[in-house]
Parts: C-alpha cells; structure tokens; sequence
C-alpha cells in the first residue's frame, strides 16, 4: 500500500521588515549593481552609503539577489571593519591609533577624546552628534597626530585643535 | 592652455595632507581676494610637492619659473596679496623657486616626476609634461618585448615584498587564457606610507598609464584598482582621472586607435589591513572575506576569478610608464645591488620635516632622518625607527648607517617594505610598542592560520606580563617562543612578520621591558 504522500513544506522567504524607504535604496542599490563582478562588496558600500550603516533586516535581501546564503553576506559585513549594522550619529570621527601617530601623541589624544567625548571607541555620544571609530592609518602620517571627520582629514591634531572641532561639529546638523 | 592667456596661475594643493592642514580654506580665500581686487587668476589645484612641513604650499608662476610660500593659512592670503605674491613678492613666507628648495633639488624623482606640479586630472598637462611617452612606446613594440623591458629594469614590487616585477609578467603572459586582469593593490595599509596616495592624488594619470601598459604586455583587457575605504580624496581624484582618460581615448576600446582594449574600474575596500596581502585582495575583490589564500596556484596563473593576473602595487605600475619611455638602461643605472632604480622613501612621524623623499637605493637611514627629516620634531634624541610599516623591525641609533636598499636591511633582521620611515623620540616605550605590534595583528588578523589569529592575543597577554613584572625571564622567552611560532606557522606576513617588531624591541630595547624597580635602580 503506497504511503501518502507528504507535501514539502517549502520554506517562506523571511519577511521584508525594512521601513519602506530603506527597503528603496536597498532595492535601488542591489539593482543597480547586483550584475557586477564581485558584487556583494560594492553593494554593501552602496547600502551602507545610502542608509550610514547596512541593517541586519537587508541581510536576506542581499542575500537573495546574489543566491547566496545568509549566512556569507553576515560573514563579509563582520569580517570587514568598515561595515556597520547599527546606526551611527550624524558624523562619525575616525581616529587614528597607528604607529606614526603615536610618535606624536596619538595615544593621549585617543585618552582625552574618550574623556571629552563620554564614550568608547564604536560607541556614539548621548546627543546623537558623533559616533568615535579607531582606525588603522589614513595615510596622513607626515602630518600626525591624524584624524578623519566623516571624509574630511585633519591633521597634526592637538587638544586644543580638537576640542574646537568637536564645538563645531555638534553645531552642525 | 593658450598662450595668449594673461591669467597668472597660482597652485594649492588638493593633496589630502594639505587639505589636512587646511588648503581647501586657503585656496578659498585666494579665489574671494582675487575676486575683490580684481587680480586675473587662475587656481590650479595640483598634487603636494611632499614637503608637508611647508603645506598648505601655494606657488605663483613667474616668468623665472614657480615661487613657492608656505605654510599658508587663509589669514595669510591679503597679506600676501598686499606683498604682491602674484608676481613672486618678497614676504615672510616667501620660500624662492620651488625647484630650488634643498628638500626637493636633492631628489632623483622618477616615478613622482609631475606630482605636485601638473593639474592630476587634466589629461592635456599631463601630455604636456611627458605623460602617455611610455604608453605610445609600448604600442609600438610587442607584448615580450614591454615584458623584457620591465624585466631588465631590474623593477622590483615596490609594495613591500620586492618581487622582480618582470618575473611575474612574464608569468601572466605566458599563461594561456581567455581573460586575464591588472589588479592594482592601493590597499595602503602600512602606518608611515602615504606614497601611494600622493600619486593617487597627485598624478593618477601615471598609473592609468602603467596599469593600460601592463594590459598590453600580459594581454589583460579588465584592470582593477582595489583602494583602500580610507582615502576618499584619492578615490576622486581616481575617477576622475579615469573618467578623462575615457574621453580622450586611452581608456576603453581600441586604445590610441590600437587594437587593444582596457577597461579600469576603482574598487573600495572595507578597512581590512589584510586585504593588502595580494590574495586576501583577490578574494575581497571577489567579494567575499579577505582571507589569505594558499600558494600555489600564485595569482599569475589562477587569480581574480581563478584567471591569470598580475597583481603590483600602485608605485610598481607607476614607475612602468618612465621605463617604457626612457629605457629600462635609464632606470636600472639609478640604485644598489639588486635594488635598482628609486624608492619613494616616506618620512613619518616624528621628524621636523617629515615628507616624500624619491632617492635612489642606497641612502643611509642616518641621511633620510637628519639631511632631509631635520632630526625629531620634538627637539629630543631619535630613539628607535620602524621602517616598513607595523610590521617592519624598530631599529636603534646602533643601526642607522645602514644603507636602505632590500638587502641591506634584510641582513640587521629589519626590512624596507613600502619605504615607510617612522621616527620616534626618546619618550617611546618600546614594552608598549611591541604590545601594539600583538594587538594590531589580533584586530587585524583574518583568522586562517591559528598562530596569527590567537597567538597575537596571547602575544599581548604575554607582554602585559613582562610590563607588570611578572616572571620576566620566563615570559620574556614565552614571547620569543611565541613569535618562532607565529613566524614559521603563518601563511601570509601579517602573522609572519609581526615578529619583527616585537623581537626587534626586546633586542635593541631589552631596558623598556624590565621590571621598573630595576630601571629605576639602574
């Protein structure tokens, strides 16, 4: 006697819990440049330029586009230091924690940044203003100690220097 | 440019040092007090000259050729205006003909002959200025012959490794394939280095041209530029630099109305210190995790997407244009040993005139930090010097007479790299500096090779033991144990040569890691 036969439960596709208009640029991101050689990173990049970091909920969207599991598109976005999955504030300031930096200060600079600022490094400050990264060189090294604020390099930052660049960043919107 | 034109030119960097420093206000401020008086000028933002002690530099062109001033702020602008600096006026930061400067007449610059001095995305003052020469000479020979030419330059990859550049070109073109690639590695991770970015920023045109040439020779038609997320400035210049190549037909189908193809594309990277380990490179460029792959297959043979590829760093392709124009004879009577033609030696950190030095092989560290560094920025005795990036050996006042070229520094167990040069005074304490050297390469170790990925922690345990005076003789031999470990049992040279600055310290610098009772006593 034949066994009924057991229907395949097919597996829903994990639903869409992006706000709309992040579920826009990701779908505008991934049109745009899901057909490149070597895609998955350029479209991080591009969603993590269109939305300041690449939500969790965009893993599976991703993911689909380039029939590749999950699972691969979380482990690019952990293995590269750039790529966020939380919202930053408004600016981000990157500060340089490399060698040539510390010859000229880095690491007291990194002390009195931590202290001005309340927070750690990959944390923001309570009043949305600015998220504090380390980073490993920008290249600046003639003209340490370096830091960047979101894609603008200063260089040989002092105390002084620094503390009037964070007055006028929380200024700004 | 007619020469009709009665604008005078004044030049403000667009280098992203100089802009550090402020060159974005100062350039501002002249265009606003050219404007208010009236003054016919033209602003033309060019690469840095690489003396960043005198950035922001502004130069004027007079009839007698370009006068320099610097550091110029934007509070400096009317006053300098007021001396009539347009036509080279006498003032304070008036520093004379630029070609004139010690700093920069001392130099043999080769690979950054138009880095400071040409507008970097105008394809017409870059022609004007000896540009595309070794590009329609390449044209004119055959594939081996490009190949043999870059061969008997004796051009080593002036990323850090120094593999005959020839050799892996000939690799490449000899390697049967449909679709080959010119990767170019601008993943300028090594603190000190900034050389690739000045001419990423400052003449990107050389490398289009170097990277089209190298297509040509391998019989690539697809180049990459993998650049690191960190330079936005030179990710701009790039692609303007390529959007201008494009128009005016040296990039794309049928190059200067030859039969060959290339197209160049700019890939970010994402803040991995690894991906400038070529294949970790590769597979980013794939897209996926920079994790080191095994070799064999070298890249030459199986690739990006498993095709032949011929990966160099942004210097290596930069320096090919002037030896397919003047002769690999021109460049390989430049150097020492088997260190031929120039280095661009950058000078970091704490030097008084920190900046890019293009010399030929063969200067002594003693020379590039007191004849062209000034000595330390801060007044105080040079203590120890890393050369090569985080992962190039410290090296003690002992050592500074010796000749930097590949092998000479290779025999004091310390190495040239990338050129990096980063001075540090006598406040450096070496116990930390080697423990930074661990903790660099557990934040960026990409996790393949177990001696990397958890002997770097362990490193930093171990060195936060001898800081705190436990069993130091013990640890002290725990730590050099650990790094043979790490050094014999690592695929790539993060973990392999992170070593190098941690045993150079606790050689040179044994002081730093005793006990501070007993330094205190002594």
């Amino acid at each position: 006697m034949a066994r009924p036969a057991i229907p395949i439960q097919l597996r829903n596709e994990p639903e869409n819990n992006l706000p709309p208009d992040q579920s826009a640029a990701v779908a505008d991101v991934l049109h745009r440049l899901k057909g490149v050689p070597g895609a998955l990173l350029p479209i991080l990049h591009g969603v993590q330029e269109a939305l300041g970091y690449v939500p969790p909920d965009a893993v599976h969207l991703i993911a689909l586009a380039l029939n590749i599991s999950r699972a691969e598109v979380h482990g690019v976005i952990s293995f590269y230091h750039h790529f966020r999955s939380k919202p930053v504030a408004r600016h981000v300031l990157y500060l340089c924690r490399a060698e040539a930096c510390q010859s000229m200060g880095a690491v007291a600079l990194e002390a009195h940044a931590k202290k001005i600022l309340g927070i750690d490094f990959h944390e923001s400050t309570a009043d949305g203003a600015i998220t504090l990264e380390p980073v490993y060189c920008l290249g600046n090294c003639a003209c340490s100690p370096a830091v960047m604020l979101d894609q603008e390099l200063h260089g040989r930052m002092t105390v002084e220097k620094f503390d009037s660049l964070i007055q006028a960043t929380r200024q700004t919107a | 440019m007619s020469n009709t034109s009665t604008h005078i030119r004044v030049y403000v960097p667009r280098d992203a040092s100089a802009l550090s420093l402020g060159a974005e206000q100062t350039a501002n401020a002249i265009a606003a007090e050219a404007i208010r008086l009236g003054a016919d000028i033209q602003i033309v933002r060019n690469g840095a000259r690489g003396l960043f002690w005198l950035e922001p530099m502004v130069e004027v062109e007079t009839p007698e050729g370009r006068v320099a001033y610097g550091p110029v702020q934007a509070s400096d602008i009317a006053n300098l205006f007021a001396a009539d600096f347009l036509h080279g006026g006498k003032h304070d930061l008036r520093l004379g003909l630029t070609e004139e400067i010690p700093y920069l007449k001392r130099q043999q610059r080769l690979t950054f002959a138009r880095v400071g001095i040409t507008d970097p995305v105008s394809v017409e003052d870059y022609v004007a200025h000896g540009g595309f020469r070794g590009l329609a000479a390449a044209l004119k020979t055959s594939s081996a012959d490009i190949v043999k030419q870059v061969t008997d330059s004796g051009l080593r990859g002036r990323g850090g490794a120094a593999f005959p550049a020839g050799i892996k070109w000939k690799t490449v073109f000899s390697a049967p394939a449909e679709q080959k690639y010119i990767v170019c590695n601008a993943d300028e991770g090594d603190s000190g280095t900034y050389a690739d970015r000045m001419i990423m920023e400052g003449d990107p045109l050389v490398l289009i041209e170097g990277m089209i040439i190298a297509g040509i020779a391998v019989g690539a038609t697809q180049g990459y530029i993998y650049l690191r997320s960190e330079y936005p400035h030179a990710f701009r210049a790039l692609n303007e630099a390529i959007l201008a190549a494009k128009n005016a037909g040296y990039l794309g189908t049928g190059i200067c109305g030859s039969e060959h193809d290339f197209e160049l594309e700019v890939r970010l990277g994402a803040g991995a210190y690894i991906c400038g380990e070529e294949t970790s490179l590769l597979e980013s460029l794939e897209g996926i995790r920079g994790q080191v792959r095994f070799k064999p297959p070298l890249p030459a043979l199986k690739g990006l997407f498993g095709k032949p590829t011929v990966v160099n760093n942004v210097i290596t392709l930069a320096s090919v244009p002037i030896i397919l124009d003047r002769g690999a004879d021109f460049y390989r009577d430049f150097g020492m040993g088997r260190s031929r033609g120039t280095l661009p030696f950058q000078l970091a950190g704490n030097l008084k005139h920190a900046g890019l030095v293009e010399c030929a092989f063969g200067l002594t560290l003693r020379e590039i930090l007191y004849d062209f560094g000034g000595g330390s920025a801060t007044g105080k005795p040079i203590r120890a010097v890393q050369v090569g990036g985080p992962l190039g050996a410290y090296m003690p006042e002992s050592q500074f007479d010796t000749p930097l070229d590949y092998e000479a520094l290779a025999a004091v167990g310390a190495m040239l790299g990338h050129g990096g040069i980063v001075a540090f005074d006598d406040s450096v304490d070496m116990a930390q500096q080697a423990r930074y050297a661990m903790e660099f390469c557990a934040i960026e170790s990409c996790g393949k090779c177990t001696p990397c990925r958890i002997g770097s922690i362990r490193g930093v345990e171990v060195i936060d033991r001898i800081i705190a005076a436990q069993e130091h003789a013990k640890n002290v031999a725990l730590l050099r144990d650990l790094c043979d470990t790490l050094l014999a049992g690592s695929l790539c040279a993060l973990g392999g040569m992170v070593p190098f600055p941690v045993t150079s310290a606790l050689n040179h610098f044994a002081e730093d890691f005793e006990p501070r009772a007993l330094r205190a006593a002594s």
